[in-house]
């Protein structure tokens, strides 16, 4: 089973993310990156199906030639190859990420499984995999936490709503985004990340045409966020606590 | 948010561990008013204290760290936040063996219980090591983990049950408010504090919080790698913080751990990177803390390697990833020691940065009795912020020196090692000279000194089997045979030695004389002309400095100091001005060059040079006088620190060249050389049993156990009186001694591989039986110098011992590098063994 | 036109007031929804009258009666297409979301997600604010485009606009073409949820960190965790001291959950924690230390040790379980 499971590098934040001084951007001179959980969590989906059926796994990114990084990590958690689509640093907006993406695949083998995070971490615009899905013919689900291939070539999948769990039953290829509760990811292992050091990545470069959705900028929202109420100090709370309690139908 | 209070006695900037404990041993010496400011939430505001790995590995080369380590030890044990797991320094490669085994020599000398391992036994205590891949181990029973969050926290509550402290953290500092000098107020977004104690206490900000008052602390923020692996069942299943002992990786400078389930590693050995304290990111901002910055993991990949090497049993495993890695912010100073004690530039400012969790606890108690008595139980020359010259607190040499010394955190640092980065800051007038001569300079206070001249290789020829030839690596790393010839020369002929590094302070008006007194031992109320050397003592009675000082005039004096202290000493004497402006003091040190003229030629030399009379009847020794030499204006000082007739000749700077150009020409005649500070400062001296500050001379030590009490005490009060005279009553615990390697007949110290060895200082002294030599006040006896005496053909060790072995004869044992050598105690007390009479000097 | 799509069997009232404040003076905000041959509509149509929605569009089709996220695209594309309203609005839950990004990657159109605030310009240009990271950033975004195509974030600002009268929604059957192999991707099941309780997914967490002081001191939270219904949580002071296993950790290097409630014992809060814990809706902290983050950033914060609050809580919960009268009573107070 070859799988090709497309991630993001974002930056790992704190309480608070910091803004050039023009709000156009995060600041990142302090920030590490990562790939965000949902994608984590597809990398480790992967990973898994692959040991479980045989195959290999892709990883493929639209960033900057930085965003190397966060294929390494891939590749440390198991992945075997990466793709770096080289859009250079200005961020894309989704019709844009979609272009990218289907230029990185462009030579790449139909894979048996595409996979994505169900949003990127950061800009969350949740469309990409369904408009890059729709131009490579591929049936696709979404928001899925659960899933099997099973012998048919098929792949049952599942998701959660309030009112319970849906079930897909889905011809591969397919491609599908996942959420985070999927798996647990696991850590890059230390002779994982030798290895991937080492691992030579293939790189496209690629300049789409924008979309119709342009960032004029970013910014703060108002902390309008209350402290914390205070519900006394010592067993003398004990009663306040227990109404919060109540209040929420938890006793 | 605790009210902050309008005024305070002293203001703590800082709740880490270390401004939590100056506040908790403030409380514990009575202070109250006491206020703690933290930026950040408590208990971790975000500072290295919540990150640090938290283990104390309690033997280090230097004794004032191992002072603080172990006390701290001891704080955190009674707080119930240290848990011992052992420790094991492991050795990759042969030079690693030996450094071990110099640890084990520091260990004896400070008392810690250490031993040297195989590799078997490592891999016993620590069953995860591959052994095959080691040649030693050096295990330390002791060594700890400690919580530092929660014994700061423990430190705080008593604190403030004592009724001592306000907190008030998530407060930022904003300004510090100055008069004349003088801290007033410490302005807060929060409101102003009232005060006249501000201690600095906010480690890698610490530089940026002491701008704020107009001073500097010279530290920079640098990375520190970590990384937590696992989870790891054998660790998991131990159910505790840490079951195994820590491993100190020495060559592939990194440790190991168990922190929990994870191994946590650490590394010393990637490239170093330094930061602004301006540009940590804030609280808010930083993804973790703000000391914990984004892993940069191609920094860290050759050490993986060392890591899977090591521990491969465990780390190379499917099911143990890399859970948590972080850049962490640490403070690197210029030469690696803490930055304590008061700013020189702004009175009432007091600098507590730059430690380690290891120190954290007793610093606080260092700086608490600085700030109550003047003076603390260990001697802090080495930490004491004053150190610094003022090019030293600057940006470019604190990064330059921290850069280079990052590496050397866990590397193999000789004794006299020199730095490589920021040289050549200060240079004498006679530099070109010693160039020419092929001088081999090694640096003090950031001038450029000629320790020995290649140019007086030939002397080698001359002097023969007279000079030793050190034939270990470590015996003869930094060090020449050259300085042996020279000293020769020097003892038979003349010799000049360039002494610009000395720090001179012209100290001048009506109060002149009454504000030296107060400072200085001896009776400086002499007539004019006449030069005293004396020792300056901390309010306890302890050597605050040891220095000369000449009576220019009825109201006009010149303090002379050694380069090495000049800046803590000018500090020091600065501090205690009259407020009445009576006395006014200079630092004449750029202004004057110092030219060294000894030998039994020196007075034929300059008296070819001059035509004022340099007789012993006009020029008697203890004198100085203004003389022309070569038509250049000269201060002639007569005295010695190499124990042979000459001179200190004092020129104006810019006649310096003119100067050693007359002198050298006049010596030719007589067959002069110049002559290195390993002359003046080791084998001359030596030979002399003239102590030196920082190794024979600290703030441990009192003028009798030196045996540089005066005859006679001067009516007039001086620092540290109350406590002199005490010690002259008393007996003292331990004697200065000198001590030769072997007998003085029988060269007895060729080690087991058949090579002649030659302790540096540091090592321990042990009795015949091989037992730890401590004096009544729990001091161990250690090499506090060492080095040859070509003149006596022996080599020399200084070192107190207490009275049952400083008697002389007495036959005891020196350790180095795991040997024992046999040494006699040849003189108890400052009588040299070289001319004892002073017949030479005196001529 | 502006067109709202309907992918429950609720519409949030937004939905249609955000549409009604796009809309020109004289243009009409319809509505439309997808169902197979029997689906029934006349209650929605009631409901989206009442919100002042002239006509509800069916899109019917067997494929279409149970959620296929491709053929309900599918046929909003074909009736974006066929009825060409200028923009069109969904919720940005699940179904919403997908369905318009089915829509617009079919239709060729851009489209703007989790919308918290919307306007448009003469020229058909939006301006919108969305939100990206969760929330913790708001990005203003120009959407321009033949047909604008957007989702509303249930936070979203409902500009102040006249009252629409309650009127009829007149429902207009719509039949679509669906081609048949978009029923790949439909909900062949539906599953009652299962109880099991992980830490990711439990509505209670009862965490402990440094303050509960060792192994046996989470007794205590694991009796509070089973009363809640609930699980025992740790900080990463916890792991590491061998307390608890890392299984249970909550944070940066453990799990991130959002919870229904929180509860943080004698845990100080530093980030490495607080974004493994952050997305839950109530934390109430336990702290002995005021200045503590967890005591700032939580919702309710009690301050003191552990072992005197939780006895006294459980004590209090077992006192209202044997009373339930007095229980009610306080209850009322709140």
């Amino acid at each position: 089973m070859d799988i090709v499971v497309c991630i993001k590098r974002v930056p790992a934040f704190g309480a608070q993310v910091p803004l050039t001084d023009d709000g156009s951007a995060v600041d990142t001179r302090h920030l590490g990156f990562t790939i965000g959980p949902h994608e984590e969590c597809a990398v480790e989906e992967a990973v898994r199906l692959v040991s479980a059926h045989g195959g290999r796994v892709t990883v493929l990114t639209v960033g900057p030639e930085e965003a190397g990084e966060q294929l390494r990590y891939a590749l440390a958690m198991g992945a075997h190859r990466g793709v770096l689509v080289d859009t250079g640093t200005t961020d894309l907006d989704p019709e844009a990420t979609a272009t990218a993406v289907l230029a990185g695949l462009a030579d790449e083998p139909e894979p048996d499984l595409l996979l994505f995070g169900d949003a990127s971490a950061d800009a969350g615009h949740g469309q990409v995999a369904i408009r890059v899905a729709l131009a490579r013919g591929l049936p696709v689900v979404g928001g899925i936490t659960g899933m099997d291939a099973d012998a048919g070539g098929g792949l049952r999948a599942t998701r959660e709503t309030p009112a319970g769990t849906e079930v897909f039953r889905v011809p591969m290829p397919a491609a599908v985004t996942v959420k985070e509760g999927l798996n647990l990811p696991r850590y890059p292992t230390l002779p994982g990340r030798l290895k991937a050091k080492k691992a030579e990545l293939r790189t496209v470069s690629c300049a789409p045409e924008p979309g119709g959705l342009r960032t004029v900028g970013l910014r703060r929202p108002a902390d309008d966020r209350a402290g914390a109420v205070p519900l006394g100090r010592g067993a003398a709370a004990a009663p306040a606590v227990v109404d919060i309690l109540a209040e929420l139908g938890k006793v | 948010m605790t009210e902050i209070p309008e005024r305070a006695d002293v203001v703590v900037i800082g709740a880490g561990i270390v401004g939590n404990a100056v506040c908790h041993h403030l409380a514990e010496l009575g202070w109250r008013d006491i206020v703690l400011i933290e930026k950040g939430p408590l208990p971790d505001p975000g500072g290295s204290t919540g990150h640090a790995s938290n283990f104390i590995f309690p033997v280090d080369h230097s004794r004032e760290i191992t002072a603080l380590t172990t006390d701290s030890m001891r704080q955190y044990e009674k707080l119930g936040t240290l848990i011992t797991s052992g420790g094991v320094e492991v050795a990759r490669q042969p030079q690693r063996v030996e450094e071990l085994k110099r640890r084990m020599a520091s260990a004896r000398a400070w008392g810690v219980d250490a031993e040297l391992i195989t590799p078997r036994r490592v891999a016993e205590l620590v069953p995860f090591v591959d052994p095959d891949i080691l040649l030693a181990g050096f295990w330390t029973p002791s060594v700890a983990v400690v919580d530092p969050l929660r014994a700061g926290a423990l430190m705080r509550e008593q604190a403030i049950a004592d009724g001592a402290l306000t907190v008030s953290a998530n407060t930022a500092v904003t300004g510090i408010r100055t008069d004349r000098g003088r801290v007033q107020a410490v302005c807060t977004d929060a409101g102003d504090v009232e005060t006249p104690v501000v201690v600095v206490a906010c480690g890698v900000w610490s530089p940026r919080i002491a701008r704020l008052a107009g001073a500097e602390i010279p530290l920079t923020p640098a990375v520190h790698q970590m990384m937590d692996v696992g989870p790891i069942p054998e660790l998991e299943a131990t159910g505790t913080a840490i079951a195994y002992p820590i491993v100190r990786d020495m060559d592939a400078l990194m440790y190991e751990r168990q922190s929990g389930a994870d191994l946590e590693i650490g590394s010393y050995a990637h490239r170093p990177i330094l930061h602004e304290p301006d540009d940590i990111p804030s609280l808010e901002s930083a993804a973790l803390s703000p000391t914990q910055l984004p892993f940069t993991s191609e920094d860290f990949d050759p050490q993986l390697e060392q890591a899977l090497e090591l521990f491969g049993s465990i780390l190379d495993r499917p099911d143990a990833g890399v859970r948590h890695a972080i850049n962490g912010l640490l403070s690197m100073t210029p030469d690696g020691a803490p930055v304590l004690g008061p700013c020189p530039e702004v009175a009432g400012l007091w600098s507590a940065a730059a430690v380690w969790i290891k120190e954290g606890p007793s610093v606080g108690r260092m700086l608490a009795e600085w700030l109550t008595h003047g003076d603390c139980e260990f001697d802090m020359h080495g930490a004491d912020i004053a150190r610094f010259y003022p090019h030293q607190r600057t940006r470019e040499h604190v990064r330059a020196r921290a850069n280079e010394g990052f590496n050397k955190t866990y590397g193999i640092v000789h004794p006299r090692e020199q730095w490589e980065s920021s040289r050549g800051r200060k240079l004498s007038p006679f530099h070109t000279r010693e160039r020419e001569a092929d001088a081999v300079f090694f640096e003090v206070g950031g001038w450029e000194r000629p320790h020995w001249y290649e140019s007086n290789r030939a002397l080698l020829d001359e002097f023969g089997d007279r000079v030793t030839h050190r034939q270990h690596e470590w015996d003869a790393r930094w060090w020449s045979p050259i300085v042996e010839a020279e000293h020769l020369a020097m003892r038979e002929r003349a010799a000049m030695i360039d002494l610009t590094a000395f720090a001179q302070f012209d100290v001048r008006g009506p109060g002149a004389l009454d504000y030296l007194q107060r400072m200085v031992v001896a009776q400086l109320d002499r007539p004019v002309g006449r030069l005293c050397y004396t020792p300056v003592l901390t309010p306890g009675g302890g050597f605050r400095s040891d220095l000369t000082v000449v009576r220019l005039g009825e109201d006009r004096f010149r303090v002379i100091t050694g380069g090495a202290d000049g800046a803590r000493d000018r500090s020091w004497f600065e501090s205690h001005l009259p407020a009445d402006g009576s006395a006014s003091l200079v630092d004449v040190t750029s202004a004057v060059c110092t030219l060294g003229l000894w030998g039994p030629r020196a007075r034929d030399v300059l008296a070819a040079t001059t035509e004022d009379d340099v007789s012993g009847e006009a020029l008697p020794f203890g004198t100085a006088r203004w003389i022309d030499v070569a038509g250049i204006p000269v201060l002639a000082l007569r005295v010695s620190y190499v124990g042979d007739l000459g001179w200190e000749l004092h020129a104006p700077f810019e006649h310096g060249q003119a100067l050693w150009d007359a002198i050298a020409e006049a010596g030719r005649p007589h067959g002069i050389v110049p002559a290195g500070i390993g002359v003046y400062g080791t084998t001359g001296r030596l030979e002399k049993g003239y102590r030196l500050m920082g190794a024979e001379l600290d703030g441990e030590y009192d003028p009798v156990e030196a045996g540089l009490a005066l005859p006679k005490v001067k009516a007039a009060d001086f620092v540290g009186k109350d406590a002199y005279l005490a010690a002259r009553e008393g007996t003292p615990a331990a004697t200065l001694c000198t001590l030769t390697l072997g007998t003085l007949t029988v060269d007895d110290h060729t080690g087991t591989d058949g090579i002649a060895r030659y302790p540096q200082g540091g090592e321990p002294i042990v009795t015949t039986a091989g037992e730890r030599i401590v004096d009544r006040k729990g001091r161990g006896s250690v090499v506090t110098s060492a080095g040859p005496a070509p003149s006596l053909g022996a080599h020399l060790l200084m070192a107190y011992l207490p009275p049952e072995f400083a008697v002389e004869g007495t036959s005891l044992q020196v350790e180095y590098m795991a040997e024992r050598y046999p040494v006699t105690v040849a003189r108890a007390g400052r009588t040299p063994l070289f001319d004892p009479e002073d017949t030479r000097m005196k001529a | 036109m502006k067109l709202v799509v309907v992918t429950d069997a609720t519409v949030p009232a937004e939905l249609p007031a955000v549409a009604r404040s796009l809309a020109g003076r004289d243009e009409p905000v319809e509505a439309v929804t997808f169902g197979g041959a029997g689906t029934e509509t006349g209650d929605l149509a009631r409901v989206l009258g009442g919100h002042g929605v002239g006509r509800l569009h069916v899109a019917r089709h067997a494929l279409l009666d149970d959620y296929a996220p491709e053929a309900w695209g599918n046929a909003l594309a074909a009736v974006i297409d066929r009825l060409g309203p200028s923009g069109v609005l969904a919720s940005a839950g699940d179904r919403g979301a997908e369905v318009l990004a089915h829509a617009a990657a079919r239709a060729d159109l851009p489209l703007a997600t989790d919308c918290v605030r919307l306007a448009g310009d003469e020229d058909g240009t939006w301006h919108v604010t969305r939100t990206r990271s969760g929330g913790v950033l708001l990005e203003d975004a120009e959407l321009r485009a033949p047909v604008t195509l957007a989702t509303i974030a249930p936070a979203v600002e409902v500009p102040q606009v006249p009252l629409q009268p309650a009127g009829e929604c007149e429902v207009v059957e719509s039949a679509v073409d669906v081609p048949p192999e978009l029923a790949r991707t439909r909900v062949v099941e539906h599953v009652a949820s299962e109880t099991g309780l992980s830490l990711a997914t439990a509505p209670v967490v009862v965490s402990g960190g440094r303050g509960v002081g060792g192994a046996e001191g989470f007794a205590v939270l694991e009796e509070l965790a089973e009363r809640l219904g609930g699980v025992v949580g740790c900080s990463r002071v916890a792991t590491n001291n061998g307390w608890r296993p890392h299984r249970d950790q909550v944070g940066l290097t453990g799990t991130k959950i959002a919870a229904d409630l929180y509860i943080a014992c004698g845990i100080s809060g530093a980030t490495q924690h607080w974004v493994g814990c952050m997305d839950s809706a109530v934390i109430l902290a336990i702290n002995t230390d005021p200045e503590a983050p967890m005591m700032q950033r939580a919702t309710y914060a009690v301050e003191g040790d552990v072992h005197e609050v939780l006895p006294a809580v459980l004590a209090e919960i077992r006192r209202r379980a044997e009373e339930p009268a007095v229980a009610e009573s306080v209850e009322r107070q709140v």
